[in-house]
């Protein structure tokens, strides 16, 4: 086994000024094979791969590329070596053609200055070809989706010749059906024999696709072995290090009082004839592939654009909100998709963070009562336990699943009683999941309601009482009881 | 979710590598760096002249900037909201020299009317600027630069191109009096840098902003009236503008259709100088005092100096520059 070792890392260590944040990083990849690089936020995995890519210089141990001892004192003289990154935050260039991004730096020319259009195109074309990828050479990048903008830089890892591709959360951002091309291409990776160090928060993802796994907590390697000697549980518990009860923690029980009715909601182009009610202490799931309009819905329902068509009610009051304030005076609360996007000041401090959306409640007569809010944010901190120097630190040194509490932190100030969460465990470790789940459940018990979408299919039956389906702007379907099952839901969504 | 103790032992050393001394000292020189840079300037001058540190120097030159002062704070307001306002130079001519005719010669009516017209005049400016920005999602940028003509011109139609001079006493008061020892510009430069300061970190208003500046998108979904809060920056823009129209003709004695061309240069250094991010939502206006005070400091220095005013541009030039690497550093580093 040991003569098709891809790289071996082994004793890797790294300090931030004094603070150990590796401590033993461990890493056997073989060719032709898919990696799965596990553990929370804090890990240490991504210094790891930085490490690996030469973005951080190590303190100690080695790095062998196919047996040879390497130092790599820049991404240059990694990515000569063949290893690429296909990283979370991609870094395009907008206003050039998926050709020219792909080339960038390598142009073939001719008369060795002028860039060679047609060879260039043609060769684009082929690594294109190559992983199935309906993307125009000729097109400029800034026209495609994130997820083809991915498909684009995998091109260019094969196109730079990558033996071992580093992809770190590569579906975070991207639909199912997307997913599924992304796997194809890894598996056209494997079979020329690629090396994949793949890192995901989606358990089930890594246990489609990878074949090793190397298990990472607070600097240190755990352990490593084949995926298919271990199981879901085993892998969850080892990353988080302790053994805990159920992954998802559910205790709450629905009512029968409406708090909630949705009736033939339509935006078009974006969804039409939706309808839906949520009942008090009750969690709604919403699921649909990426681009089946439930995030679009909830926008609207949360008056941050207006319906063409369809009225709604909340407890019973006819409900028609010409802006987020009135959806949150009607006491909902929105979580959305995107945290950085659209969910955090990252350049601002934790406590401004979470009284953004209700600094009146802090205020008298327009001013700020700066005790008043530290108190709230400090309560936050303390009972979701967010895990920061203090409430004045800038939420953009967080991790994700700590930012995402202090959004969460932030809609909850607004004391609503329906709270509605666009793909709330988007990018956040398993231990920062639990708590969400956990939260969900002791939210909607207090007779509140929670509506959450999610793509992830464990995650929906895990935490829902009732799921409802959309399908390309549709409603596919509602499924309870017994009824709510993986098949149905895949029967129904796509 | 409060029993669990999920990777409570991870807190430690995430806290660690966050909060570590290097961001502490970043921390500091981000909050107090600009007044090290200040006070630095301050005893090199009074080093290479004696003058520098009398009374009467330093009162001309808080004098010299409390227009460039006023202006730079209407500013910050704007650029912190990822806006910029080039139109300030032309609104401060269009109010002075509306004010002026209010307050000419033996016709001069009771002082508060050319003052109300020179604010109003400002404002109302300033409120097109923001009306068309928040409403019709015009570019800042082209807005005020449209503006910047537009206002000039109207100052120049006013009064057909000629200055407006022989301003009542009660009028000059404005620009030329003395309370307590300070000269009147430099009490309402105080004012309303105190009035911002206050606003800026005690309303809700002053949250809005800077909400508004760090990501608009999030401010709008936690329900804060984003065009609003556009409109209304640029409304104070524009009544600043105004008073510092008042300012200049009870200075000078005189409006001037061509007075304050290029001072929205000025007004920007003196914010960008301070730390204020031109990408929104990061910056003070204690920040901007003190860029505004260098400006002017090291105007007068030089000129104490005896360097021509052309090597004072180069000068002020690079220290902006500087200013914006040096926060650019800042940055990357974190």
């Amino acid at each position: 086994m040991n003569n098709n070792l891809l790289l071996e890392a082994s004793n890797i260590t790294k300090s931030f000024s004094g603070v150990p944040v590796l401590e033993n990083g461990v890493l056997r990849l073989r060719s032709g094979s898919v990696h799965a690089l596990c553990g929370g936020n804090g890990a240490g995995k991504s210094t790891l791969l930085n490490i690996l890519m030469g973005v951080l210089p190590r303190d100690s141990g080695s790095i062998k590329i196919a047996g040879q001892d390497v130092h790599f004192s820049s991404p240059k003289d990694a990515i000569e070596i063949g290893i690429s990154m296909i990283s979370q935050e991609l870094e395009p260039v907008p206003e050039l053609t998926v050709a020219e991004n792909i080339f960038l730096g390598r142009e073939p020319k001719k008369a060795g200055f002028i860039v060679d259009y047609r060879r260039m195109f043609e060769q684009a074309r082929g690594v294109l070809d190559e992983l199935n990828i309906q993307i125009a050479p000729t097109v400029k990048l800034a026209s495609l989706s994130i997820a083809e903008m991915q498909m684009v830089e995998i091109a260019k890892a094969i196109s730079q010749n990558a033996r071992i591709i580093i992809m770190d959360e590569p579906t975070s951002a991207i639909g199912e059906r997307e997913t599924e091309l992304l796997f194809e291409a890894v598996h056209k990776l494997k079979s020329r024999g690629a090396g994949i160090i793949y890192v995901s928060h989606r358990m089930n993802e890594l246990f489609r696709i990878a074949d090793d796994y190397t298990i990472m907590r607070d600097g240190s390697f755990v352990g490593t072995g084949s995926m298919g000697d271990i199981d879901r549980k085993y892998l969850i518990d080892t990353i988080l290090g302790k053994e805990l009860q159920e992954e998802f923690s559910k205790f709450n029980v629905p009512g029968e009082r409406e708090i909630l009715r949705v009736e033939n909601y339509t935006r078009r182009g974006e969804f039409k004839d939706i309808s839906l009610s949520l009942k008090e202490g009750e969690i709604l799931g919403i699921f649909g592939l990426m681009g089946s309009g439930r995030s679009e819905f909830l926008n609207t329902l949360f008056g941050i654009n207006a319906p063409h068509d369809g009225e709604a009610w909340v407890d019973g009051v006819t409900f028609t909100p010409r802006g987020p304030r009135d959806a949150m005076d009607a006491g909902m609360a929105y979580v959305t998709e995107d945290r950085k996007g659209s969910g955090l000041l990252v350049g601002s401090s934790i406590r401004h963070n979470i009284s953004m959306a209700s600094v009146r409640k802090v205020s008298k007569l327009g001013l700020v009562s700066s005790r008043k809010e530290a108190r709230v944010a400090r309560f936050h901190v303390e009972n979701h336990q967010i895990k920061s120097s203090s409430i004045e630190m800038e939420v953009r040194h967080m991790s994700g699943g700590n930012q995402q509490k202090v959004v969460l932190a932030k809609w909850l100030q607004t004391d609503p009683n329906i709270l509605m969460l666009d793909e709330p465990t988007r990018g956040i470790d398993v231990g920062a999941k639990r708590e969400m789940y956990r939260f969900m459940s002791e939210f909607s018990r207090n007779g509140k309601g929670v509506i959450m979408t999610s793509s992830e299919i464990p995650e929906i039956l895990g935490m829902s009482d009732r799921v409802i389906v959309f399908r390309k702007g549709r409603l596919a379907g509602e499924l309870s009881g017994s009824d709510l099952n993986q098949d149905n839901l895949a029967r129904l969504s796509s | 979710m409060s029993q669990q103790a999920l990777a409570k032992d991870k807190g430690a050393e995430e806290s660690a590598k966050n909060g570590g001394t290097s961001r502490r000292f970043s921390d500091f020189m981000v909050s107090y760096g600009i007044i090290i840079a200040f006070l630095f300037i301050c005893a090199v001058l009074s080093v290479v002249s004696p003058y520098f540190l009398s009374t009467n120097n330093l009162l001309n030159v808080l004098r010299q900037v409390s227009i460039n002062g006023v202006l730079a704070i209407g500013m910050t307001f704007v650029i912190l909201t990822r806006g910029i306002d080039l139109s300030v130079g032309s609104l401060m001519a269009c109010s002075s020299i509306v004010a002026a005719s209010f307050a000419a010669g033996s016709e001069a009516s009771f002082i508060l009317v050319p003052i109300m017209m020179g604010l109003m005049t400002g404002l109302t400016l300033g409120a097109v600027n923001g009306l068309l920005i928040a409403r019709f999602a015009i570019p800042p940028f082209v807005m005020t630069l449209g503006m910047l003509s537009m206002a000039r011109g109207l100052t120049y139609i006013y009064n057909d191109g000629m200055p407006i001079s022989n301003l009542d006493a009660t009028f000059r008061f404005i620009g030329q009096g003395v309370v307590l020892g300070m000269p009147v510009p430099v009490l309402l430069f105080l004012g309303v840098f105190l009035i911002s300061w206050f606003t800026l970190r005690y309303t809700t208003f002053g949250r809005y902003v800077y909400a508004v500046g760090g990501n608009p998108q999030a401010a709008m979904v936690s329900g804060i009236n984003v065009r609003r809060v556009t409109f209304t920056v640029y409304a104070i823009s524009g009544v600043l503008c105004g008073l510092a129209g008042l300012m200049i003709a009870a200075r000078t004695g005189a409006a001037l259709p061509q007075a304050g061309v290029a001072y929205e240069l000025d007004a920007i250094a003196a914010v960008v100088i301070g730390g204020t991010s031109l990408a929104g939502g990061r910056g003070r206006i204690v920040g901007t005092l003190f860029g505004v005070l260098i400006i002017g400091v090291l105007n007068n220095g030089l000129d104490l100096l005896g360097v021509s005013s052309f090597y004072q541009q180069v000068v002020k030039g690079g220290i902006i520059v500087l200013a914006v690497m040096l926060d650019r550093s800042r940055l990357s580093s974190n």
